[in-house]
């Protein structure tokens, strides 16, 4: 079976932090960053990489929409 | 698989649209203005329709909504864009027209104008964010405060007896006979985000067909007024507003939707 492997790419500098991806993610790939952007705010990362399916629920629901999605389907 | 395989032109599924600009929104982490702003962006993207698009901004937190969405705009004067947009659809009949309005201007100080243009049925969008707050000014009691909701001027929460019913002005506007679709959606999970998308794109396609005018409220968060963190602000938002503020269309096609 084709495996699909998603992955994001935050805008880091534009993320506020808002934590509203986080619970929107269906296989819970994304988390807050401890480290902080110039703003002052933890940012959204792929902490768990592997478990992205690239449903774009994360970016759909983004209020800043800095969350762009990408997806390849591999064949095993 | 390495990430900097997948993150490559070809693999794109979803990014911002050109249609907001890159400037850094002015709204609260996790408010649902810039979803909505998106949501009707990516619809006329949708429609090509980024030229031929006049909107009207209103007084209050979306106040600068021209500087984010990438098309033609307007800023009417505190709870006047349905007069404002009258006067240009009735200019340019063929272009696509919307107000983007929240509850304090379009409920409180435009209730007048708000109930005449869709008394009238203009025939054009109005989308209203409703958050239950006067949010730009620091979270004052609005006309859609719910009862016992705690404002910085109703501190001890809103009190029927001393400051009124909270408006349903949805419902109100579904009477009318100008009103051809009114719904009332959400934006703070991925479904309630798509089925929200959905309506816009039925309230455009409605207009090219001058229906009359389409009513969209969203049901949104106000998490600084409501002193919540964004996530607990959308579960206080399903727990408390959506059961006065039911999701749903109110009316379509012209007939009121009978809820059994």
């Amino acid at each position: 079976m084709a495996k699909v492997q998603g992955a994001i790419v935050v805008d880091i500098e534009r993320c506020k932090g808002c934590e509203v991806c986080v619970p929107a993610c269906p296989t819970q790939v994304i988390e807050l960053a401890k480290e902080v952007n110039g703003k002052g705010y933890h940012f959204a990362y792929m902490a768990n990489p592997e478990a992205c399916i690239g449903c774009a629920n994360c970016a759909i629901v983004c209020p800043d929409g800095v969350i762009s999605v990408y997806k390849v389907k591999q064949s095993a | 698989m390495d990430i900097k395989d997948i993150v490559k032109e070809e693999n794109l599924v979803y990014k911002k649209t050109p249609l907001m600009t890159n400037n850094v929104l002015s709204y609260c982490p996790g408010c649902g203005h810039g979803t909505a702003h998106r949501i009707v962006m990516e619809v006329l993207e949708e429609l090509g329709a980024q030229a031929e698009t006049i909107g009207v901004a209103p007084v209050g937190c979306s106040v600068l909504a021209y500087e984010f969405m990438n098309i033609d705009m307007i800023q009417a004067a505190h709870g006047r864009a349905p007069a404002v947009a009258t006067g240009i659809k009735r200019c340019y009949p063929d272009k696509y027209v919307f107000t983007y309005q929240g509850d304090g201007d379009l409920a409180a100080i435009g209730t007048a104008e708000t109930i005449h243009a869709c008394n009238r049925g203009e025939n054009f969008t109005i989308i209203f964010i409703n958050n239950g707050i006067y949010g730009m000014t620091g979270g004052q009691m609005a006309p859609t405060t719910l009862k016992g909701m705690k404002t910085s001027t109703s501190p001890y929460g809103r009190d029927l007896g001393s400051m009124g019913n909270p408006l349903k002005i949805t419902e109100l506007v579904a009477q009318l006979p100008g009103t051809y679709f009114v719904t009332r959606q959400a934006v703070h999970t991925p479904a309630a985000v798509r089925k929200t998308k959905k309506a816009v794109r039925k309230a455009f396609d409605l207009q090219k067909e001058n229906k009359g005018l389409c009513f969209i409220e969203i049901v949104s968060n106000c998490n600084s007024g409501w002193k919540m963190s964004p996530v607990k602000a959308n579960q206080w938002m399903v727990e408390n507003m959506f059961p006065f503020y039911p999701m749903g269309d109110v009316k379509v096609d012209g007939q009121l939707v009978i809820k059994g």
